[in-house]
């Protein structure tokens, strides 16, 4: 398949508000099921060994929200009142379960918003360890696997062995390998990966089962590092804050027409939530907890026992990218990225790092003032970085 | 109320002293607090939620919102928060007007709400101290499971007290522990005694807007303390002489004899216009017989005690079944055994801007338990201490056309009962 083919099969499934490709999954595996889960990580590896498709349900900017709002006053986030348009209007109906995991008290309290609409559904509130304590964590973290296994298999009528597992963990692992290539590829050389296309194909990843991600990203990164682009005159920046409810695409393009490379972000960060490969070797339970506890991505959504760690983290992003500045885009009323933002803007900006902040929600419709700001931001950084 | 103020006018000129005592300070949250324990080993709580709330009914949080907002702090997070940091960052004069000393602990017990986590990473910040994380599960399914409170214990066992250990210097003493938890015993059964007494016509307490006041003690550093048992006597006192006079309570105009309407209450109350908020109830006759807020420290009205045979696993108990904590069926099913309980004629919602904790599934809340109970439910929105969000006369209007639905229903009630 051609990288264009590529892009617009995931640009396919991104626009289709009836989840066609779940659908389309289920009827092609009779007897199968489907089990959802919210941002921002949720152990894929298990729904996978329960031989269920794992499904990303990340709301949309696109759908008209009719029921929706009637769940959410206005000062609470988008993300929740598309999901329950999903779901009201029965595109969700496809669902045999759902995972909830501990991202914030909104994600939080829709678990039992699930349970009370959809009482046939497994719902699953997934606590994430927070404890500092490795071993402490591991355990909780494991017991907690052990559950979600245990249920699952129940669900779909399906022993979640050792080996089932097992083979789920090789084959994530080499969905973060891929992962980890493209987004090393789109740091080294971001005029081979657009950041639209990467989102695009990642954002396919979430509705399509790992296997057929597989396939598709390896097309892409051997596409992408043969096809030589035109090198622009851009400003690398890093835009973090939107690892929870999704800027629509067109924040994105709009970012990178505005005379920037994105060389980094934190876009359905659930995927890169285990910055390293999970043990095959170890009991796999155990090691996908550990592998969690001992080597999840810092992000806002889990507790930073480090008193360094919020000043330093933005500054060894921008590092590892080699990035001149961030941008700081967060959802409208998103509490764990702007209750995070003063902490990491101000060590940022300490290191001397040039920085933007704004905030979207996944319906809006106007970039001019993102335009601006961000080509604004782009020409100051390039007049005057070196100043 | 004298012995109330006079209780915590102590206890802030106490933490005032702190650095010059050497008594350790350490800061903790209203839900899951851990004061018997924390009192044990000789410190001294300190709670932010607090001393925002303070500053809001003092008109002090709006000043300290800008100062927080013009450091960074985005207009769309928890009010509490930034009110604390703006106080922080206005010199820290706590709510009685003596300086704030700085903490020596921040224990963060992070019991349902995930701002908490991130308040207390950016007051590490601010005072560069050791902060030791306590991870209450989530009751997702409604219930605190075995392994969960298993997990608390040993956080508490190996985490929380070698922290206390090391700033205070003591070890350990759990017969210590168990006799502070008898006191709290002591004092919860006269805090659920007094709360229950609505359940009487005349309501001799408002137990929303007056037992803010009557949980104070026990919600914040006056659990497991001599102090705290006195006061929940004395108060127990105070409400049965009101209750065999026959008397309502005593709302911010006068009494409130003349009870029209039984209400409960789901959602914090708004701090910044406070006696305000609450006599718009009282000029229309409307008592407040139950309120979920006045759980946030604790259930103990559906059965919980301390437990001082079992000193940390008790703690865990406590810490998972703050009513935040909760999920939103077993919030529901509260609602509507309140409404039964307390024969109410309804239920209304101040839903807040600041916290996602109690606000996101309000309204599914309301359209439930009117589902369940046939009774109306109201909505009303503000804010904790922002006084931005506070508009009275909307409130009054909402509040209005709320009691007039209700009398509307009784009239209907007493057209099919004739009918019938």
């Amino acid at each position: 398949m051609s990288r264009t083919a590529i892009i617009e099969w995931a640009s396919g499934i991104y626009e289709d508000l009836e989840f066609t490709t779940v659908r389309q999954w289920l009827a092609d595996h009779p007897g199968r099921k489907a089990c959802g889960y919210l941002p921002v990580y949720a152990p894929r590896e298990v729904i996978h060994a329960a031989g269920m498709l794992p499904v990303g349900i990340h709301g949309s900017g696109n759908i008209e929200i009719i029921r929706g709002d009637a769940f959410y006053q206005s000062y609470i986030c988008h993300l929740p009142r598309s999901i329950v348009e999903f779901a009201q209007s029965g595109r969700l109906d496809m669902l045999s379960a759902v995972l909830f995991p501990s991202t914030c008290d909104v994600i939080r309290n829709l678990s039992g918003m699930w349970q009370i609409l959809f009482p046939d559904m497994y719902v699953r509130y997934l606590d994430l360890p927070q404890v500092a304590d490795p071993a402490l964590g591991t355990e909780f973290w494991r017991r907690e696997l052990e559950v979600v296994r245990r249920e699952l298999g129940r669900v779909a009528g399906v022993e979640v062995t050792d080996a089932r597992l097992r083979a789920s963990i090789a084959l994530y692992n080499e969905v973060r390998a891929i992962i980890r290539q493209l987004y090393a590829l789109r740091s080294e050389k971001p005029w081979q990966v657009p950041t639209e296309e990467l989102y695009l194909l990642m954002r396919a990843g979430e509705l399509v089962g790992p296997e057929v991600f597989l396939e598709k990203a390896r097309e892409y990164l051997t596409a992408a590092q043969s096809d030589d682009q035109r090198v622009r005159d851009r400003t690398r920046v890093i835009i973090t804050g939107s690892f929870c409810e999704q800027p629509p695409l067109g924040l994105i393009k709009t970012i990178e027409r505005a005379g920037c490379y994105i060389v980094d972000d934190d876009f359905l960060a659930g995927n890169r939530f285990l910055t390293g490969d999970v043990s095959l070797e170890a009991d796999p339970t155990t090691a996908l907890a550990e592998a969690l506890v001992k080597g999840a991505v810092k992000t806002s959504v889990l507790y930073e026992p480090d008193p360094e760690g919020k000043r330093n983290l933005m500054k060894n992003r921008v590092a590892a990218a080699r990035a001149d500045g961030i941008i700081f885009a967060a959802a409208s009323f998103c509490d764990p990225a702007l209750l995070d933002r003063p902490m990491l803007r101000d060590g940022a900006e300490k290191a001397g790092i040039p920085c933007i902040a704004f905030k979207f929600a996944e319906n809006s419709g106007q970039f001019q003032q993102f335009r601006e700001q961000a080509g604004t931001f782009s020409d100051s950084i390039k007049l005057w970085g070196d100043a | 109320m004298v012995i109330q103020k006079e209780m915590i006018a102590e206890h802030y000129e106490r933490l005032e002293r702190a650095p010059q005592t050497g008594e350790p300070v350490v800061y903790t949250f209203v839900p899951g607090n851990l004061t018997e324990l924390i009192r044990s080993f000789g410190c001294l709580p300190l709670l932010p939620e607090i001393n925002a709330l303070q500053s809001g009914m003092r008109g002090k949080s709006r000043d300290y919102i800008a100062e927080a907002e013009k450091h960074g702090h985005s207009e769309d997070v928890c009010t509490y928060v930034k009110c604390d940091i703006g106080m922080a960052l206005a010199g820290n004069i706590g709510p009685t007007g003596t300086k704030l000393p700085k903490p020596d602990l921040l224990l963060l017990s992070y019991t349902g709400c995930y701002t908490f986590m991130k308040w207390f990473e950016l007051l590490r910040e601010q005072y560069d101290c050791p902060c030791v994380f306590l991870h209450v599960p989530y009751q997702g399914d409604g219930v605190i499971e075995p392994e969960h409170r298993e997990y608390m214990v040993k956080q508490i066992r190996e985490l929380v007290i070698p922290a206390l250990e090391k700033i205070s210097g003591r070890k350990y003493d759990e017969d210590a522990l168990r006799e502070r938890l008898q006191l709290s015993v002591q004092a919860e059964d006269d805090l659920v005694w007094v709360l229950e007494s609505a359940k009487n016509t005349p309501s001799p307490i408002d137990a929303y807007f007056g037992a803010v006041y009557y949980v104070g003690p026990i919600f914040s550093a006056f659990r497991g303390t001599a102090e705290g048992v006195a006061y929940y006597q004395a108060l127990r006192r105070e409400v049965q002489e009101r209750l065999d006079a026959g008397l309502g309570p005593v709302a911010p105009a006068g009494p409130l004899d003349n009870q029209k309407y039984r209400l409960v209450v789901e959602g914090p109350p708004n701090w910044t216009h406070f006696r305000e908020f609450w006599q718009m109830f009282a000029d229309e006759g409307a008592v407040v017989v139950a309120s979920t807020y006045s759980k946030v420290g604790g259930t103990y009205d559906f059965g919980f005690r301390h437990n001082p045979a079992d000193p940390l696993g008790t703690l865990g108990d406590y810490c998972a079944g703050c009513y935040t904590n909760h999920n939103l069926p077993n919030r529901i099913d509260m609602l509507c055994q309140y409404l039964r309980d307390y024969k109410a004629d309804g239920f209304l919602i101040n839903s807040v801007k600041s916290c996602n904790s109690f606000s996101a599934g309000q309204l599914m809340i309301l359209r439930e338990v009117e589902k369940r109970t046939g009774l109306p439910g109201g909505f009303i929105e503000s804010d904790l201490v922002d006084p931005r969000y506070f508009s009275a006369a909307n409130i009054k209007n909402r509040l209005e056309s709320y009691l007039q639905m209700v009398e509307a229903r009784r009239a209907g009630g007493s057209r099919e009962a004739r009918a019938s």
